[in-house]
């Protein structure tokens, strides 16, 4: 079971990462053969069996809405690409 | 004593935390030590990425005060290597990454600040897979760790750069992170002692994200001790982190010495497979032997059926959990940023085209597929389930047994380029350490012996490690199994010659 070029593009777009023509071919490879593994797990059945998210007794672990203090603005501005009057400049959203 | 006569970057923690204690050496000195070692090794080793030259001296200063003080805890003044998944504030984190090359975080992660608060030196940050994907450190965004113990070849991964910075006595000990075998695959390539805590046991926050439901964060040595002690700092709840168990945490160094007896040690025949390293299973049985020496009984008859499923079962919920935890990466807050495009989503995709190596895309698409529409059933889901499976056998097999035993890595260190081209053969690296992780359950790797270089110069060898796997939050147990194997043998004191 293969992966078609157009499902690796599909993939690609949602997860937004950007391929050359090269790497469309190499992956399609690459992930074909992964994915023919899994089809291992048709082995197993699981019929009544539960999911398991994590392997801990937690569930629903809140904090307390507390307001405090975040960082300041110019720490959280050190790393941006494009800092602009205090704010993160990005491309226009919407056309 | 002779200060000359002394390697002092060879130092164990505790040994040199004596020293110190007793003002024989200062934490200068010791630093000095470590930086100079690191100046004369690492171009041919590169553990690491960053060097933290000035800070390490500063934060030697406070140490030697702070035991002038009488005020120090067993960590003040030792050189410590963290790798660079792990955040530290005003020093860069990389995660070895061109998409975080420059990313200095503003914040420490919980066991960065445990190990300030505990006066520990910083001495730099360790390359590693980058985002912690991978088994050799060959996908480092940057370049490769080469293993002391044969330059020619991979000190594992992720957490190569860590691993190999304990083996070269570039640091006296090392903070790693494990999502499906990253500190204990490289702990046993390159002879140290390498721990991978209860999921949940040591606080995630200001990791990095991989795979949030299997990575932990654990000490890399050259002595099991040290794993303890790093353990009785870097262990505890952190309401900061959701995952993070509000179980007490035991004194770890307490719990070390005495002998096996009583102690119930399993095998599980599973992670023998065909085609494993002779030499390998060879180390592993004779090491579960001298623990029989020691007073523990030993069921060669162990079996969980499920360990087959497991790779599987693996590389689909860490993929989808990475492709979820790396969508932050767009360009936008931090990190590079491709501008040249004609939109707002083509920057995005270039951004992550360009700033992500191979392995990292990969794992981002496999994860993409498997949540997708019409197929997260059959796979995310599918996956989860036999993760029950999993640890519902492991759960099983410690109802008559404290411990199981089995080999970290099928083979020893392989050569530099002879897995890359292949992610599958890669993949297969870490069948024993999966497992372990998809389980949630705390283990170690433990120097076990060493196997000759299949293809290297006659006489060369290189090491193996023991794993030791033991119940949820049982730590104090597998160190305990550890350690007395470790004093039982002489593995642990061996040295790479570089």
């Amino acid at each position: 079971m293969g992966l078609t070029r157009e499902e690796v593009l599909h993939i690609a777009r949602l997860a937004r990462v950007g391929l050359s023509e090269e790497d469309v071919a190499r992956f399609q490879e690459q992930l074909s053969e992964i994915l023919d593994h899994f089809d291992v797990l048709r082995q197993v059945d699981t019929e009544s069996v539960p999911p398991t998210s994590h392997t801990l007794d937690l569930q629903n672990v809140t904090s307390p809405d507390q307001v405090r203090d975040s960082f300041p603005r110019k720490e959280v501005l050190a790393n941006a690409p494009l800092p602009e009057e205090g704010f993160f400049r990005v491309r226009a959203v919407l056309e | 004593m002779e200060e000359g006569a002394l390697e002092l970057h060879y130092l164990t923690v505790h040994e040199a935390s004596r020293l110190l204690a007793q003002r024989e050496i200062t934490s200068r000195q010791l630093t000095e030590a470590v930086l100079e070692r690191i100046r004369q090794v690492d171009g041919r080793v590169r553990a690491y990425v960053t060097v933290t030259e000035d800070v390490a001296l500063q934060q030697a200063e406070e140490a030697d005060a702070r035991l002038a003080r009488g005020d120090a805890t067993s960590l003040t003044g030792i050189p410590v290597c963290i790798k660079d998944v792990v955040c530290t504030r005003g020093v860069r984190t990389t995660c070895s990454s061109r998409i975080l090359e420059n990313f200095v975080p503003p914040y420490d992660a919980h066991v960065t600040e445990r190990l300030r608060e505990a006066g520990a030196v910083m001495v730099g940050k360790s390359n590693m897979d980058e985002f912690a994907m991978g088994s050799s450190t060959e996908n480092s965004g940057f370049f490769p760790t080469h293993n002391p113990w044969d330059l020619e070849r991979v000190p594992g991964g992720s957490s190569g750069g860590s691993a190999a910075g304990v083996a070269a006595g570039e640091c006296l000990f090392a903070l790693g992170s494990d999502t499906g075998g990253s500190i204990r695959q490289p702990a046993s390539l390159c002879g140290v002692a390498g721990l991978k805590p209860t999921y949940g046991r040591v606080s995630r926050f200001g990791l990095v994200a991989f795979a949030s439901s299997l990575d932990q964060i654990g000490p890399l040595a050259r002595d099991v001790r040290d794993c303890a002690l790093a353990m009785d700092f870097i262990a505890g709840y952190d309401p900061r982190d959701s995952t993070s168990a509000p179980m007490e945490v035991p004194d770890f160094t307490a719990a070390l010495g005495g002998d096996l007896a009583g102690l119930r040690i399993g095998v599980p025949k599973e992670y023998f497979p065909e085609g494993m390293d002779a030499g390998v299973r060879q180390v592993i049985s004779e090491a579960v032997r001298v623990m029989e020496g020691l007073g523990a009984s030993v069921d060669w008859e162990v079996s969980l059926p499920s360990t087959r499923y497991a790779l599987a079962c693996y590389y689909i919920i860490a993929p989808s959990e990475a492709s979820a935890n790396l969508a932050r990466y767009d360009g936008v807050k931090y990190g590079f940023s491709y501008q040249e495009g004609d939109s707002m989503w083509e920057n995005m995709e270039k951004t992550r085209q360009h700033g992500f190596g191979d392995e990292v895309k990969r794992r981002i698409m496999l994860g993409t597929y498997a949540l997708s529409a019409g197929y997260y059933d059959a796979y995310y889901l599918k996956a989860q389930k036999v993760r029950t499976l999993i640890r519902r056998e492991f759960d099983a097999a410690f109802q008559s047994c404290d411990v199981l035993a089995c080999p970290v890595s099928p083979t020893p260190a392989f050569r530099l380029g002879e897995k890359v081209d292949d992610p599958f053969q890669m993949y297969l690296s870490d069948v024993c350490t999966l497992p372990i992780n998809i389980a949630g359950l705390p283990a170690i790797s433990v120097p076990a012996g060493f196997v000759p270089a299949g293809g290297g110069p006659e006489g060369q060898r290189l090491p193996v490690g023991l794993q030791l796997i033991g119940r949820p939050f049982d730590e104090a147990t597998v160190l305990r199994a550890a350690y007395a194997f470790q004093e039982a043998t002489a593995w642990h004191k061996a040295r790479p010659l570089l």
